[in-house]
């Protein structure tokens, strides 16, 4: 699982992240921490279906399921055959 | 006891000269937004007051009292002067929800420039329209959107000053950037406010409409007059009260009654610089003792949407107020906060143009959720024919609302648009472009907006804008974008898109495409579902029938097609 994490860490540096100095863990808070807006979590959720072929249903896509990479790993990680 | 009291006889005997009365304004007086919320206050003895307590992520807290925001603002307008920036200049206030902007605001009022904020979310396409169309002087940012305003500085000469309030100096300063440290900044010696006078220009939001670029709503100092009175009747803030207004200053709910309505009054606000998360929304209530809380429904039904057992969690006794602004609160959203909460949450309707509060519910007055409320007292309010903009005296049918200009903080013009901002009157009234009706006891009833504007998380989008915006990505040959029904938003943005030879539906071409408006514009204006088709609905002269898609996305009837392209 060491990759997906990596995978998703490096994917919401690329895309998210504004502050170029700011360093992002896999604990660092990405929706409370403003990081990725309610808006643009739908964005990453689409990311992390097409990346995985998995399909994670509205109810499961909270604020909280998506706070940090770990909480996603572990999200996707129900959802991956 | 409430400010308002009797709201009937509020509507009898009122003038807006109450509010004046209550302010120490005479005509002709000097008035400037800047002095108001914060020397007035201190001059009234509140100097040691707090007036703000703000919260970043970590819990990191900074509290300023209203001398220390008086002195903040001082300095921020001293600093400005020392460029050259002058009165009538637009300064665009450009960061997330940090004290620099709240006291910013007040420090670019105070020496007669006009304060432009935009949200910092926007993308830099976004930005630069905004900017361009008011030609903007200086810029104050933060060091992590800066790099958006290096994007679009090639093209923006007017663009003089890029200000960075947090710059720590790991990395060089690039053209036309400077830097500013409100703490370590020297107070000014006898700093004067600059005397703008009712009619001076004061704020500058943009907002967006069907066609065109984003329009520049322009207000003045006198709207004070309109936000103080609405804020104390409406908001009730009392004297020891701790308010909380979720609103980001980028928008005008987030300047006109999360600054200047709140300030003006002397009340001290908490600010909580952080996402949303239901948890971390209810630890904020809890931690400073909310009193007063003026939200908005996305927020409110992404709350209910969390349930009610992580509410039990924290003590939210402390709440004893709530009101709502940003599209229409439903009835479900009204009652479930009357059960969790104990008490309910009192929708209010305006808008950018108008400045301040117009339909709204008060405390004391009889609720009925899922309504906007009656007219606050001093503005007209009525419903009106589409085709002849006259009253419609019949309850319960549908038609414009129409306000009768003439409140303070009504908006005195688009920027650089007087055409549009003239369009927007008929027969002596003003229209907002939503639809409603009038219940027999005078409530007034959302129905919808009167044009194909979008309206997501109680922020406007343009639905052109998007458009135009998705034409730019190589993979698109045309777009249509019409609003989609949500749940939480009440609409998102969903678009239509036809494809350029050589290119296929796939899932990350779909993802490609949500992130290159994201980026753009801004996440607000990201299509949250993207149908590929092979035509558009177009008429014979080949415009695209949006409102066939529209019709198709909320289950309407289609209506006249007749003018459609007998090819598609």
């Amino acid at each position: 699982m060491e990759e997906m994490k990596d995978v998703i860490l490096e994917y919401v540096i690329e895309e998210y992240l504004e502050d170029e100095d700011e360093e992002l863990t896999y604990d660092t808070p990405l929706i409370s921490g403003g990081i990725v807006d309610s808006f643009s979590m739908v964005s990453l959720k689409r990311f992390l279906e097409a990346k995985y072929k998995i399909s994670i249903p509205d109810e499961k896509a909270s604020p909280e399921a998506f706070d940090s990479v770990n909480k996603i790993v572990e999200l996707v990680k129900e959802f991956v055959g | 006891m409430s400010h308002i009291g009797s709201y009937e006889e509020r509507i009898k005997n009122f003038d807006w000269s109450i509010s004046e009365k209550e302010l120490g304004y005479k005509d002709g007086d000097d008035l400037n937004i800047g002095w108001y919320c914060s020397d007035r206050i201190c001059e009234m003895g509140k100097a040691d007051k707090l007036a703000l307590n703000w919260e970043g992520l970590g819990g990191v807290e900074k509290k300023y009292t209203f001398d220390d925001v008086r002195i903040n603002s001082n300095k921020i307008g001293a600093f400005l002067r020392s460029l050259g920036i002058k009165n009538e200049d637009r300064v665009c206030l450009f960061m997330d929800k940090i004290p620099e902007l709240y006291i910013g605001f007040l420090g670019v009022l105070k020496i007669g420039a006009i304060a432009q904020p935009l949200f910092s979310a926007f993308g830099d396409e976004s930005l630069h329209v905004r900017l361009d169309n008011a030609q903007t002087t200086a810029i104050l940012t933060q060091r992590k959107h800066v790099g958006k305003v290096r994007k679009l500085i090639e093209k923006s000469p007017y663009l003089k000053h890029i200000i960075i309030v947090d710059h720590d100096g790991k990395k060089p300063l690039k053209e036309r950037e400077l830097t500013f440290d409100m703490e370590t900044y020297e107070e000014p010696k006898d700093f004067k406010v600059f005397p703008t006078k009712a009619e001076s220009a004061s704020v500058l939001h943009y907002t967006s409409g069907t066609t065109g670029q984003p329009k520049g709503v322009k207000h003045v100092h006198y709207s004070l007059i309109s936000q103080y009175l609405s804020t104390k009747w409406v908001l009730d803030l009392q004297e020891d009260d701790i308010y909380w207004c979720t609103a980001d200053p980028g928008w005008v709910t987030g300047t006109s009654y999360g600054i200047i309505g709140p300030w003006s009054m002397g009340i001290t606000q908490c600010v909580l610089d952080t996402g949303f998360s239901a948890s971390s929304w209810y630890k904020f209530i809890q931690k400073h003792k909310i009193t007063m809380w003026y939200s908005a429904p996305t927020a409110i039904r992404s709350l209910m949407k969390a349930g009610d057992d992580v509410i039990k969690e924290y003590d939210l006794s402390s709440l004893r107020h709530l009101a709502s602004v940003g599209e229409p609160l439903n009835a479900e959203a009204v009652i479930w906060s009357g059960k969790v909460f104990g008490h309910q949450f009192l929708d209010t309707y305006w808008q950018t143009e108008t400045g301040s509060m117009m339909l709204t519910n008060f405390p004391g007055m009889k609720i009925k959720p899922g309504s906007m409320g009656k007219p606050f007292p001093g503005i007209t309010a009525t419903i009106l024919d589409s085709k002849t903009f006259e009253p419609i005296m019949e309850t319960g049918k549908i038609g414009l609302i129409g306000f009768k200009p003439g409140w303070p903080a009504m908006m005195r013009t688009y920027w650089n648009n007087e055409e549009t901002y003239k369009s927007k009157f008929k027969n002596g009234w003003y229209l907002p472009g939503d639809r409603s009706t009038i219940d027999k006891d005078g409530y007034f009833w959302f129905v919808g907006r009167d044009d194909d504007v979008i309206n997501t998380g109680g922020h406007l989008v343009s639905p052109f804008e998007v458009e135009s915006a998705l034409l730019e990505h190589e993979a698109i040959a045309e777009s249509a974008v019409v609003a989609k029904p949500d749940e939480v938003n009440m609409e998102v943005v969903k678009a239509f898109v036809t494809l350029n030879s050589g290119y296929e539906i796939d899932d990350m071409l779909e993802l490609n495409i949500m992130n290159f408006i994201r980026k753009k514009l801004s996440p607000l204006a990201m299509p949250q579902e993207i149908e590929y088709v092979k035509s558009l609905p177009k008429t014979r002269s080949g415009k695209i029938m949006r409102r066939l898609l529209h019709a198709k996305e909320w289950g309407e009837e289609i209506g006249d097609t007749s003018g459609l392209d007998d090819d598609e």
